[in-house]
């Protein structure tokens, strides 16, 4: 058995997953933590959020987030891929920033309109 | 080359700087910081003292009393905030107290201090209600008061600056040299050449003498911490509180309103090695609240919004420095001006004009003097007046520092003033912006901003407050995350 | 701009766009919301990581996206939203405020929402002991430079307070370069979400020193060193457990307290416990057409709530502009804080008034497993609600239906913890 603390929501379940039977959860309040629990152990992603920088309009920045969850081994590479971006005014929300982040055929899209 | 070069301009310096600069005279000052008032002058307690304190017959005593006078017309001139407040020295029911305040009484008659008298507990409650309904009897001073200290220094440096005297910061004086007939003096920022130099050193007043030979002044600095709370404690007493000395002579923690409308709590007082030293301890944070609720029992601390460090510059001579060098001929120590040298500053910068005179420099008043200031402070005028404002400066409608409500108007003028402020700090000690509860967190960014884009630089080299004390550590998302330290 | 609103609403962040749509949606006519950023939206437009809207959208959002909707909600409805606006004071019914544009600005209003919420506690509010170098922020300062300025304000980072945007902070510096050495809690328990540490300190090996607090900050320029010790029982440093870390930066996340500066210079009476205004079931203040919701109130961990409680607002400013009045003589049961509740809002309630029941907002002082949450009538236990888990960090939420306030005897309705087999950590 393993356990986790869920993170899908701000309840903060106390997870116990069997290994030995088909990643079983335990513990969890919604299917959303069994599934979570579930991937944690299998292949871990998470939903990054950072900025890019914006030209032309009223803000410096423009706040950008996966649309998915982002293998965790492969986040300081999606993080990198941010580095040199520079967008123009205007951005707005949901506009795709980078495509296909490393592969994994989720995209840095923006959450604030530019 | 100048004609009296001063080094420090701290309140010591900036007085002499305008004293001297209603003359014909070629003066420049040096200051080792990135803007004036930064030393002792912006930590201190604040207070106009009555002069009842200072030992009889001492400079302190005769200096302090011309000095409280002065400041009554330099502050309405140059607009300062100033507040006559009484002092009160509260004794308790035991012998050391009641001769205490006796003695202090007697000094402070022998001083030539006006208006003072023991009052009864009776009388002390009804005069500041405030007070430890436990007392015996107090010293009650009406002469005394509050002022800005960090503005007083400002405003005179400004009105020195616009008469005419040159202020050059970050210009830590390094060596003199005494030639023949002038000093060289090499600073940080250049090498000058004065005929006159005034040592206004404040915690630095031994080191400077010593470049020219002067031996005999030991720095000994002593530090003090201080609280500062929230508005909401600021009318709990009217006047300004002292306890009875304890037994090895040191003053007391002080309780007083400041010109703001906080509540000031402190200092304690012990021996640092130089003016850098400014840090604060929790046990003496500890020690000063308990001192403070005997003298004010309803004090909040709940409310404390700051706590900060100062160092009184002193000299191993229990009074005031001030002299000609035996020396060094044409050098002026104006050192170990320690309290009561806030309400000292304008009479010791009289004496230093005596001293320059007495060593033949000739003085000849300037045609044209300009001796008045006038700031505008969008918090203190009414709606007719902010409309108006507004209406001509759209920048003073936006407010910047919500908790002091300061507008960005204010902010852009001080800027523009003669004595640049480059740091966000030096915005503080103008405006009052990031002086209130929440410190600037939420104004520090857009002042920042603002200085940025006034002063053309780019907001990386934007600093808090001294050289070193910077803010941003790079840019993100600008191809790499370059260095700016 | 009109001269007379229906409603005016203090403030364009989170709480205040939700009680301007609500009104509006209530039926008021005319709505004006005074916010003194260049845009709505708050403190959401920095808080930039995912997490927002769980309850409410029933998806998982970004700070600005959670604010978008309700600023596109608030155009969609006519709201109307005055940027770079700081209001100067409130007396009675009217609003003085101030901006670049109109210059000096006063309006009356039927109806007042007051949401101005919260600001962090500082390093002279907690007496973090020290030099006095650059490089203390609080975490939210940080955020803001990070976030909207985009500048790093740190490369080695120690964190006091574990609270939801320290955490959030530990993560986003390391994301953008940093080494964050340590998240430190005075507490023996973090005061932020679990899924935060997981998140945001365990993914990243941040270690979590609770228990502990920073007692020396070393630095004569830039922050150089800050001194970490154990605390005892009794909150106070144990002598020779302290650790030294080279950094410099030191973020504080520290507590937040209710932006009341113009309530109190309203005389509207206050909670010392919340430190917001007492209201009543539906927002109101002691000041009659004079409401007030979200972190201005009391702080809130989630923003979903702040929502639902400034939508009751809003509607109850909307009735109250359109001339609804509760009875003055009408019942008003007061409510009291009991065992391990450290405040509840509202801090009264009038029954006639309380049609649809009333939702009670509270926390509690420790950290509790199993627990029963009761509301008394003197002895009596009227009510009572199961949990499984609580702690200080995360706000309680529990309903009283209208069929049992009606029949409550007492003036006075406590709300307690009460001991069932479960545990609580002091």
């Amino acid at each position: 058995m393993k356990e986790l603390i869920c993170i899908v929501c701000p309840k903060g379940c106390h997870l116990h997953i069997d290994e030995q039977n088909d990643y079983q959860v335990f513990g969890n309040s919604c299917p959303r933590g069994a599934e979570y629990g579930k991937n944690e152990i299998l292949h871990p992603t998470r939903v990054l959020t950072s900025i890019v920088k914006v030209t032309g309009g009223t803000h410096r920045c423009c706040s950008v987030k996966t649309n998915g969850g982002i293998p965790k081994k492969d986040i300081v590479k999606a993080m990198e891929l941010l580095k040199t971006v520079k967008i123009q005014s205007p951005v707005y929300i949901g506009d795709v920033i980078v495509r296909d982040v490393c592969g994994t055929g989720i995209d840095w899209i923006a959450t604030k309109t530019c | 080359m100048y004609d009296v070069l001063i080094v420090g301009c701290g309140i010591v310096g900036a007085a002499t700087a305008y004293q001297l600069s209603r003359y014909n005279l070629s003066v420049c000052v040096c200051e080792r910081y990135n803007d004036v008032a930064n030393g002792c002058t912006k930590a201190n307690t604040a207070i106009l003292h009555a002069g009842f304190d200072c030992p009889i017959g001492s400079m302190e005593a005769r200096l302090n009393l011309r000095g409280i006078q002065l400041a009554k017309e330099i502050c309405e001139k140059l607009d300062v905030e100033r507040i006559e407040m009484p002092t009160f020295i509260i004794a308790y029911d035991n012998e050391h107290d009641l001769n205490y305040i006796q003695e202090l009484y007697k000094r402070g008659v022998a001083n030539g201090v006006e208006g003072l008298r023991i009052v009864d507990r009776e009388e002390a409650l009804s005069l500041e209600p405030g007070l430890n309904p436990d007392i015996k009897a107090a010293l009650y001073a009406p002469g005394s008061g509050i002022i800005n200290p960090w503005e007083y220094c400002i405003a005179m440096a400004e009105t020195a600056v616009r008469n005419g005297v040159e202020v050059k910061l970050d210009s830590e004086v390094t060596a003199i040299e005494k030639k023949e007939d002038h000093f060289v003096v090499t600073t940080k920022s250049g090498i000058y050449e004065s005929r006159y130099v005034i040592n206004a050193g404040g915690g630095w007043s031994a080191q400077v003498y010593e470049m020219v030979g002067g031996h005999e002044l030991h720095q000994t600095n002593f530090a003090g911490q201080y609280f500062v709370l929230d508005k909401n404690q600021g009318n709990k007493v009217h006047s300004v509180i002292f306890p009875c000395p304890d037994e090895h002579g040191f003053k007391g923690i002080c309780v007083t309103p400041t010109v703001h409308g906080n509540l000031l709590v402190g200092p304690d007082c012990y021996e640092v090695s130089d003016g850098d030293h400014v840090g604060t301890d929790p046990l003496t944070l500890e020690n000063l609240k308990t001192e403070a609720y005997k003298s004010v029992p309803d004090i909040d601390f709940r409310e404390i919004i700051h706590e900060y460090a100062g160092v009184r510059p002193n000299t191993q001579i229990p009074d005031f420095v001030i002299e000609e060098s035996p020396e060094c001929p044409h050098f002026i120590n104006l050192a170990g001006i320690k309290s009561p040298g806030l309400s000292s500053a304008p009479a010791i910068a009289e004496e230093a004009e005596k001293l320059l005179r007495k060593c033949g420099l000739e003085l000849e008043m300037k045609e044209k003097f300009i001796d008045t200031r006038k700031r505008i402070q969008f918090r203190y005028l009414d709606d007719d007046a902010k409309k108006k404002l507004i209406a001509e400066n759209p920048l003073y409608g936006r407010i910047i520092c919500r908790c002091e409500t300061v507008t960005e108007g204010e902010i852009v003028e001080a800027i523009h003033r003669p004595i640049i402020p480059r740091t966000v700090d030096a915005i503080k000690r103008r405006c009052n912006a990031g002086m209130g509860r929440c410190q600037g967190g939420f104004c520090g960014p857009r002042v920042h901003e603002i200085l940025a884009r006034e002063l053309g630089v780019d907001e990386k080299d934007i600093l808090m407050d001294e050289q070193g004390t910077f803010i941003i550590t790079s840019a993100i998302k600008e191809g790499h995350n370059e260095e700016c330290i | 701009m009109k001269n007379v609103y229906d409603v005016i609403v203090v403030g364009g962040g989170p709480a205040g766009l939700a009680a301007a749509c609500s009104a509006k949606e209530a039926g008021a006519k005319d709505v004006l919301v005074l916010e003194r950023d260049k845009e709505a939206g708050g403190i959401l437009n920095q808080c930039i990581h995912n997490g927002f809207g769980l309850h409410y959208f029933k998806e998982e959002l970004t700070g600005p996206e959670y604010a978008a909707r309700f600023v596109n909600k608030a155009e969609e409805l006519g709201v109307e939203i005055l940027l770079d606006t700081m209001v100067l004071a409130v007396e009675g019914h009217r609003v003085t405020a101030c901006n670049t544009e109109d210059g000096l600005i006063v309006v009356e209003a039927r109806s007042v929402v007051l949401a101005m919420g919260c600001r962090e506690r500082t390093r002279g509010a907690v007496a973090i002991p020290g030099d006095r170098p650059s490089g203390v922020f609080t975490a939210g300062t940080a955020q803001r430079y990070i976030n909207i300025e985009g500048y790093m304000v740190g490369k080695r980072v120690v964190i006091l307070g574990s609270g939801d945007i320290g955490l959030i902070m530990a993560r986003r510096m390391t994301l953008e370069g940093a080494k964050v050495l340590a998240c430190v809690e005075l507490m023996p328990f973090c005061n932020g979400l679990n899924r935060n540490i997981v998140q945001c300190l365990n993914d990243y090996d941040i270690p979590l020193y609770l228990s502990h607090t920073v007692t020396n900050v070393e630095g004569l320029h830039r922050v150089e060193k800050v001194t970490v010790a154990e605390v005892g029982a009794d909150r106070k440093p144990i002598p020779g457990t302290e650790i030294v870390f080279d950094c410099d930066t030191l973020l504080l996340s520290v507590g937040l307290i209710p932006e009341n500066e113009l309530t109190r210079k309203a005389d509207i009476p206050l909670d010392t416990a919340t430190k917001g205004a007492i209201v009543y079931e539906n927002m109101e203040t002691r000041e009659p057409g004079v409401f007030s919701c979200g972190n201005v109130v009391h702080v809130h961990d989630l923003v979903d709530f702040v929502t639902a409680e400034s939508q009751r607002a809003g509607k109850a400013a909307a009735e109250y502009a359109a001339g609804k009045r509760i009875p003055k003589d009408g019942r008003v049961i007061e409510l009291k804080r009991g065992d391990h509740v450290t405040y509840t809002v509202p801090q009264a309630i009038r029954v006639e008034n309380a049609e649809a029941g009333v939702d009670i907002s509270f926390r509690v002082n420790a950290v509790m497993t199993d627990q029963e949450i009761c509301v008394k009538d003197g002895d009596t236990v009227i009510a009572h609600y199961k949990r499984e888990h609580m702690a200080p960090g995360e706000m309680e939420h529990i309903k009283l239906p209208a069929a049992i306030l009606k029949k409550v005897k007492k003036q006075v309705l406590e709300v307690a913890v009460v001991s069932a087999e479960g545990g609580v950590e002091k």
